[in-house]
């Protein structure tokens, strides 16, 4: 008999007056005990809804019904055999959009907790490496490609054609091979350990990780080409970060949401044996309502400010961010400032940010992106007092690979084309994926699209 | 180059510790001069790099697992050998630290070549400004221009004699070699300001005029050569992270817009630059980096 339940079994997480202070990762997981409640909700519909909703196909029921039966092992076999970074995805996947939005137990009650069961069999796996199966370093079928950047594409990839006996080369900028996973999502929310020990067993199937190397700069397209890979998968990302362009932007205390989040995540700024400096701010607006707008708040929260508002122009409803994200944000006490939208940053004698000019917003009428388009009362202006602004408004793509491979194509946003069956660019024997073909989206669209494109490169170069 | 396999252990939060192999390049300084009390040069071997650096461009440089992530612009490069060469002054906790390397040892990571090349435009003659460590890279500046067959004025400046460094090879790439003190221990007595309006006030005729060094210095040569319509190149030194514009951390106001100093430039118009806001945002974090250098010398130096 399933659990009739209607809510989710309760997972435990910190208490939210002291996690807001340090950077431990907020929610501790299911027991196993928990985890085989929660799987007990599992209906196990034929049609399995919950499955058209995954962007990589996870046969969710079937290993469902392992953790239900106490088989974490087999549970986590089902899960890895289509979605290569479980820890991960079960961590930040928007699975309330996705599978969970999808589960007919969502229709009176609550959805299964699939995330966390995902998350539960990943972490059961990683602390009992000894009995799960031992990846072989596969046969090595003699051709080569090239992985540009480090992110949730790139791995996908990487892994999908090293199992398939590539030999692949991951070629990343920084000094540190995961991308946004690093330098982005915090160490709350995404233990940097897991997604090294996923990139480790990356390096256990043979892929090399070369960092420092800013592909577009050092060596181009071409050249790799020229080198011996036989193709090149482009998951460069969307790195570079949008400002408003309203006054004040260049004034001291002004941070892009990347450049503050890279200073915490990659660079450790949190912690003092580290020499990368970060503002002690008292007072900080976040201006945007997405994940990272929600990552940066909770981040300065946690370096000790006082006030941290999120300044949003539309209202509750139409915040992008994930819903657990908000709600975690606001038990740790990050103001939200909706229907607000900054009209100008203002600053003391010395350049210094002061305080935040906002006008209040309206809802009208719907816009391209079918959400209400937010309209400015006019003669509304206030100002929040604070001494830190993160502007989080969004990314796109980095030029780099576009402006130094000919033949390569995007489109007016930046965006690489790609074909859509293929992920291949507008040149032969070069894919790409994640979010330099779409704009900034989510991490399992990124790995959805390294995984196709893994096949597509497969093909390819089996036809040649 | 050499690669090497490195063991380290990571420390997992759920299964404790366990050890992995990478594969890295090693960045070996293959010789290091101090040039003043401190200034250090560096030769590091860098192949990648080398292969496509380019007068103007600029290297991001971690020294160990803990240091920050800093851009320094290439001082020279040699393909053949797979060398770049690197000239900085030892004034913050990362160049400090990186000072302490010696030769054999190894820097962590080096990323680059970063930013846009200098584009010389059809010059006869150009007038190059280098300010104290600016000298660094006004040196291969010149050295580009000269060996173009461009006349160059070299006007290199700095505090006193005792911290004039590279003189005799700046006097080798340049038409003009005008050594500038501020004290008049050596030279010319003065700023590189007064010097370079006293040689146009005399006639001479710069198509262009390259300034490197402090912010301010870089702000008076563009004021100095303003009134006389002479297109002035400054090379800026912002606030960065990740040097492929990703962090915007560098943004500059040029025109009236924003630049990301790591990809548009570091190379800009300098009469169109908004200087103030560069030496502003570039005191974010001064009260940070005393810390820092007060960790690592027990407090002792007064910066």
């Amino acid at each position: 008999m399933p659990n009739m339940q209607m809510t989710k079994t309760k997972i435990s997480e910190q208490k939210p007056e002291i996690r807001a202070r340090n950077f431990k990762e907020v929610c501790l997981g299911y027991t196993e005990e928990e985890a085989k409640l929660e799987a007990q909700r599992c209906l196990n519909c034929k049609k399995m809804p919950c499955v058209s909703g995954c962007p990589v196909s996870v046969r969710i029921p079937e290993f469902i019904a392992k953790v239900a039966a106490g088989e974490f092992i087999e549970a986590y076999n089902i899960i890895k055999s289509t979605n290569s970074l479980p820890a991960i995805s079960g961590r930040v996947c928007p699975q309330e959009n996705q599978c969970e939005g999808k589960c007919v137990r969502g229709i009176k009650g609550e959805p299964v907790a699939i995330g966390r069961l995902e998350r539960f069999c990943a972490d059961y796996a990683m602390a009992h490496e000894s009995e799960c199966e031992r990846v072989e370093k596969p046969q090595s079928n003699g051709h080569r490609v090239a992985v540009v950047g480090a992110g949730p594409s790139s791995l996908t990839c990487a892994g999908d054609l090293a199992k398939l006996g590539y030999q692949v080369t991951i070629f990343e900028a920084f000094h540190t091979a995961g991308g946004v996973l690093m330098y982005g999502i915090p160490e709350f929310r995404l233990p940097k350990a897991i997604v090294q020990k996923e990139i480790d067993s990356l390096k256990d199937l043979g892929v090399e990780i070369m960092t420092n190397m800013v592909i577009g700069k050092v060596l181009s397209i071409d050249e790799l080409m020229e080198d011996g890979y036989e193709a090149v998968f482009v998951g460069s990302g969307a790195g570079l970060p949008r400002f408003m362009g309203i006054e004040g932007e260049a004034l001291v205390g002004v941070y892009s949401a990347n450049e503050y989040l890279t200073r915490i995540n990659l660079m450790k700024a949190y912690l003092d044996d580290y020499a990368t400096p970060i503002m002690k701010s008292k007072s900080v607006a976040v201006v945007g309502g997405g994940n990272v707008a929600m990552d940066a708040a909770r981040s300065a929260m946690r370096l000790g400010a006082e006030k941290v508002y999120i300044v949003y122009r539309r209202s509750m409803d139409e915040l992008p961010a994930r819903k657990e994200e908000v709600h975690h944000a606001i038990e740790e006490g990050i103001e939200f400032k909706l229907l607000n939208n900054p009209t100008k940053i203002l600053s003391d004698e010395n350049g210094h940010v002061n305080g935040i000019e906002c006008i209040k917003m309206e809802l009208g009428e719907p816009d391209a992106s079918g959400r209400r388009r937010p309209v400015p009362v006019e003669g509304s202006e206030f100002v929040i007092d604070v001494d830190t602004v993160i502007m989080s408004i969004g990314t796109s793509p980095n030029p780099l690979i576009r402006s130094t491979t000919p033949g390569v194509e995007a489109n007016s946003h930046g965006c690489l084309i790609v074909n859509e069956q293929t992920n291949q660019m507008t040149k032969e024997g070069v894919y790409a994926g994640g979010d330099a073909v779409t704009g900034a989206a989510t991490v399992i669209l990124a790995m959805g699209a390294g995984k196709k494109a893994a096949q597509s490169i497969d093909e390819y170069i089996r036809q040649k | 180059m050499k690669t090497a396999h490195f063991m380290y252990e990571c420390k997992n939060a759920l299964s404790g510790f366990h050890t992995c192999w990478e594969v890295k390049i090693l960045y070996k300084i293959l010789k290091k001069k101090q040039l003043n009390e401190s200034i250090v040069y560096m030769e590091i071997d860098a192949p990648y790099v080398a292969k496509k650096a380019l007068a103007g461009q600029f290297i991001i440089f971690r020294v160990n697992e803990y240091g920050e992530r800093v851009p320094l612009t290439i001082a020279d490069y040699d393909r053949k050998k797979g060398s770049i060469t690197i000239i900085f002054q030892a004034v913050g906790g990362s160049t400090m630290e990186l000072a302490s390397l010696d030769e054999g040892e190894y820097i962590l990571d080096i990323a680059g070549p970063l930013g846009v090349a200098t584009e010389y435009g059809d010059v006869k003659r150009v007038a190059v400004v280098g300010g104290g460590v600016g000298c660094a890279i006004a040196y291969p500046q010149a050295k580009a221009l000269f060996n173009m067959g461009v006349s160059v004025d070299l006007i290199a400046g700095f505090r006193n004699k005792d911290i004039v460094f590279l003189e005799q090879e700046m006097k080798d790439v340049s038409t003009d070699f005008h050594l500038c003190t501020d004290d008049g221990s050596a030279g010319f007595h003065g700023f590189v300001t007064d010097k370079l309006k006293e040689l146009i006030e005399s006639g001479a005729e710069f198509d262009e005029v390259i300034a490197i060094g402090p912010v301010p210095m870089m702000k008076f040569v563009c004021k100095t050569t303003e009134p006389y319509g002479i297109k002035t190149l400054v090379s800026l030194n912002p606030i960065m992270v990740d040097g492929t514009g990703m962090c915007g951390g560098c943004r500059v106001t040029v025109d009236g817009k924003i630049k990301y100093a790591c990809v548009d430039g570091p190379d800009f118009d300098g009469h169109k630059v908004d200087f103030d806001e560069l030496m502003r945002r570039n005191s974010t974090y001064r009260e940070q980096e005393k810390a820092h250098v007060c960790r690592l010398t027990g407090g002792v130096r007064n910066a």
